[in-house]
């Protein structure tokens, strides 16, 4: 039997990739044909890649050598002209013929762009600064054209017009969204729920006008700007048009299928009087209804492939009851059914705290929820998804629906989850699958979401996924122990671990391995992390075997994308010399440093160097690394102080300093980050560093812990408030050596802190609540008597070719 | 096959790999700690990452750009991206690295 799909997209892959699950492969000779010349990617993470959060290849779904290992034949890059259903053939645009047996339809949508004055050029298509937001060329074309650009319109307020914005807006453009509506998401949102994202959006520095009607594209060479129809313009130099997707079906309109708005189908999804003629996804039209979001198509898929098989011939799909659920621009979004009441006797329950951009409501009918709409906190997703799925009782109290009050935790309402609910609507993936995953041995949150995707699309549903892993993981019989190892090549976790080294003298990585690992196997994944650990526990007796080292800490310089160093001197607190500027500038000048750039941790960072310069490089500068490569002590960021500053309480600047120069080159299982500020203006950033100290008024010091302003944002824990900078030293040196000893391998203060709990670290580090605070004390001060700056290598290598190039340099794009 | 003299094993430490250039080609030698010796293509495929500063064990390297992983016999990729080309490579009796090239 010959099949013949028509769109290499989600919904016509899924459809196959759902049929050789169920044994199709055996029965069907499968040819696939695309219109864009690429595989088969997932659309939804476009703006993801727009937005440069993901690399191109990172979205595609099935490679080329999955189409060769499953028999199927990919015409990618070809277009299907027509359909002869009397002939069961084919015609392609290469002039090819192909005959089918079955044929499945899944041409998608494509972009409605409406008809504006000056957007489209005659005989060329799109003016070159008009762009529409549907594919990978697309999306390329518009991050060519962004980079010599400033200012962009994107028209459309829906879901693609609002990722459209922020992903320009990422790649630095001025960015103004202009919707015809009179709120965003209209389709989507009541006007409430819309105005609260509106706000949230344009905390995001992106202007919006509602109610704007797009009446002409200014500019004949170039774009210069919109005109709107009640006769205000709008600067700007690219325009994205957003306004909509309608289904792609004029393939199938021409080839004399029935037609309304998309291709019409029955409930096995078959187009009408056409036994072997299907249509799925975005292109086909069931019960009067098509969907132009991502979830019913899995079900779709189902069906088709239950009935095309014969696997299950009486499989029928009913239509989906869409619950969207994104994080649009960053914020959180879900909604189901009505958007509001739309009967006298509807209750509707609203909350609304614009100020923090939260909204939530529901609607319900007869006792049912038939609607809910979240904006920003969006904790009762899956309850209430469920609740709007099943038609399932509704709690008295319907305040309930929205807050968790004393209510079930979200763990129970993980395990009250049906099996079939779907966690992740981007990929399909339902709670059975989760778990199923889960019981199969993969226990990590990771691993559960490369082997099913979950949580690979737009990332809304990433925390529902994790409480579900965690659920399955510790509700399931055979637990897998490995998440709680220290690293995934020996099967301890970190105080068992320590307690084998110290009873058994470990002292090398390599020793290690041999007495602890399963058949006394070294594993590369485990290398850093013990050598960091045995670095910590040992200090001076430390055995140093460099293969153990990532390449960073073997060269002491922090490798970039095109196999190049980065070289950053140390500056204590932020402090330099005319003298030592001058030296900087000269080394740069000399070794032709690409690019001299300040860093966050006020310093100066010379990019770009060669493996093999490093040593003439630390030579000439003769200043000590600033370690700014390693899991270790990185740098104190501090204000300016009492010195000059008119509002100063204490002087930061020369803590910051001895505090670097006390605890420099610390290894650690993550980095540390401090800064020292000198009021509580805060202009050194303490609140969010792994140790901050800031001084308040009598003198007095107050030092925060597990603060962190990186990929997560949060405020340091107050450890203690200390009368002396000698006291803010002694306290930093504890808690350290408290983290240092008892985190994860890469578990940074951040995570440290809320895990054990700050109290507990008060308890342990401030009051000696465990009797270990001298001994920290002194095993942080044998740890920094070991220090030696690494840079001093340079005059004398510690291994053969340890600065010898590993690369044919290529230039970085 | 031709053989290709790379200097004394001595200069590759134990553990480590480090970059040659073989009949034109860059090629990443590595010195298990078991004593012998492993040879593939030192540029990592999926974006060029230096696969010579890269950390191993017994059987793999991991390449220090991203973290993709290659079997150090075979070549063959553990992560998704495309496979190594492998070379023969042993010590001679007088302690030479020699990598062949077919």
């Amino acid at each position: 039997m010959r099949l013949v799909v028509i769109g290499n997209g989600m919904a016509g892959v899924r459809a196959v990739e759902e049929i050789l699950a169920r044994g199709g492969g055996e029965r069907f000779d499968i040819t696939i044909f695309g219109d864009e010349p690429y595989g088969n990617y997932n659309r939804i993470m476009l703006s993801e890649v727009l937005a440069g959060n993901e690399p191109e290849d990172a979205i595609f779904l099935n490679g080329l050598a999955w189409y060769e290992e499953n028999g199927i034949t990919l015409r990618a890059g070809v277009r299907v002209r027509r359909v002869n259903p009397f002939a069961r053939k084919v015609y392609s645009d290469d002039r090819g013929v192909t005959r089918y047996d079955k044929l499945i339809i899944a041409t998608g949508s494509v972009p409605y762009v409406p008809d504006i004055p000056g957007m489209r050029v005659a005989e060329r298509g799109f003016h070159q600064g008009v762009f529409t937001f549907r594919t990978i060329d697309d999306t390329r074309n518009m991050l060519r054209y962004a980079k010599g650009h400033r200012r962009a319109v994107v028209i459309g307020g829906g879901l693609l017009g609002l990722e459209a914005a922020r992903g320009l807006q990422n790649h630095g453009l001025d960015i103004t969204l202009v919707h015809a509506g009179g709120h965003l998401m209209n389709q989507q949102l009541d006007a409430q729920a819309g105005a609260v994202l509106k706000r949230a959006v344009e905390r995001l520095g992106i202007r919006v006008e509602l109610n704007a009607r797009t009446s002409a594209v200014e500019g004949t060479e170039k774009v210069t700007g919109i005109g709107l129809a009640d006769g205000r313009s709008i600067d700007c130099d690219m325009v994205v048009v957003a306004a909509g997707i309608r289904p792609n079906a004029e393939l199938a309109r021409a080839s004399g299928l029935v037609v309304e708005r998309g291709v019409v189908v029955d409930d096995q999804m078959r187009a009408v009087d056409e036994p072997d003629i299907y249509a799925v996804g975005e292109c086909a039209q069931h019960r009067g209804k098509v969907y132009g979001v991502v979830a019913p198509l899995w079900e779709q898929a189902r069906v088709l492939a239950d009935h095309i098989t014969g696997a299950d011939p009486a499989a029928a799909y009913h239509g989906s009851r869409v619950a969207t659920k994104l994080k649009v621009a960053g914020v959180n979004v879900a909604a189901m059914g009505v958007a509001g009441p739309e009967r006298e006797d509807d209750e509707f329950v609203v909350f609304a705290e614009p100020s923090r951009g939260t909204y939530k409501s529901v609607v319900v009918r007869d006792g049912r929820l038939i609607g809910a709409t979240l904006v920003g906190d969006v904790d009762k997703v899956a309850f209430l998804s469920q609740t709007f799925d099943q038609g399932l009782p509704l709690p008295e109290e319907r305040v309930r629906l929205l807050f968790d009050l004393g209510g079930p935790s979200a763990e129970t309402s993980v395990a009250e989850l049906s099996d079939d609910a779907q966690v992740c609507n981007c990929n399909g993936v339902s709670k059975r699958t989760l778990v199923e995953t889960v019981r199969g041995g993969v226990r990590s949150v990771t691993g559960v979401a490369a082997k099913t995707r979950a949580g690979k699309g737009c990332g809304s549903c990433r925390s529902l996924v994790e409480q579900i892993v965690d659920w399955a993981a510790g509700g399931a019989a055979e637990v897998d122990p490995s998440a709680n190892w220290y690293v995934p090549g020996v099967p301890l976790a970190k105080p068992e671990l320590m307690a084998e080294i110290r009873a058994r003298g470990l002292k090398s990585v390599s020793a290690v391995f041999a007495t602890l690992a399963p058949g006394g196997a070294e594993d590369a994944r485990s290398k850093m992390g013990l050598a960091s650990l045995l670095r910590v526990m040992w200090a001076e007796e430390y055995v140093d075997e460099r293969d153990a080292r990532f390449i960073n800490d073997r060269v002491h310089a922090n490798i970039q994308r095109d196999g190049t160093f980065s070289v950053v001197p140390q500056m204590k607190g932020g402090c330099t010399t005319p003298d030592q500027l001058r030296r900087i500038a000269d080394v740069a000048d000399k070794y032709r440093v690409p690019l001299v750039k300040v860093t966050g941790g006020q310093r100066i960072d010379l990019l770009g160097v060669r493996k093999e310069d490093l040593p003439a490089v630390w030579a000439d500068l003769g200043m000590p690394s600033g370690y700014a490569y390693g899991k270790s002590f990185r740098t104190v960021k501090t204000c300016v102080g009492t010195d000059f500053c008119r509002y100063g309480l204490g002087d930061s600047t020369a803590l910051g300093i001895a505090l670097e120069s006390t605890y420099q080159g610390l290894e650690g299982p993550g980095k540390m980050k401090l800064a020292v500020t000198g009021c509580p203006r805060n202009c050194a950033e303490a609140y969010v560093k792994d140790v901050g100290v800031v001084a308040v008024e009598g003198g007095r010091w107050e030092i925060y812990v597990g603060g962190a302003a990186g990929a997560h944002v949060r405020k340091g824990d107050l450890l203690a408030t200390v009368a002396t900078p000698e006291e803010v030293v002694t306290l930093t040196g504890r808690f350290l050596q408290y983290y240092r000893e008892n985190a994860n391998w890469l578990e940074r203060t951040y995570a440290f802190v809320p895990r054990v709990g700050a109290d507990h670290v008060r308890a342990v580090v401030v009051d000696d609540a465990e009797g270990i605070a001298e001994r920290l004390d002194r095993d942080v001060q044998a740890a920094v008597a070991a220090y030696r700056d690494p840079w001093l290598e340079g005059r004398d290598p510690a291994t053969p070719g340890q600065f010898r190039p590993a690369l044919p340099l290529i230039e970085v794009r | 096959m031709t053989g290709h003299r790379l200097g004394p094993v001595a200069d590759i430490p134990v553990g480590e790999g480090r970059a040659y250039t073989v009949a034109g080609e860059p090629v990443a030698v590595f010195h298990l700690r078991g004593g012998d010796l492993r040879a593939v293509s030192a540029v990592c495929p999926h974006a060029g990452g230096p696969l010579a500063d890269g950390q191993i064990d017994g059987q793999v390297v991991i390449c220090p750009l991203h973290q993709h992983t290659y079997d150090l016999t075979t070549g063959c990729s553990l992560s998704g991206q495309k496979d190594l080309r492998v070379y023969a490579a042993e010590v001679t009796a007088d302690g030479e690295v020699v990598v062949s090239v077919p």
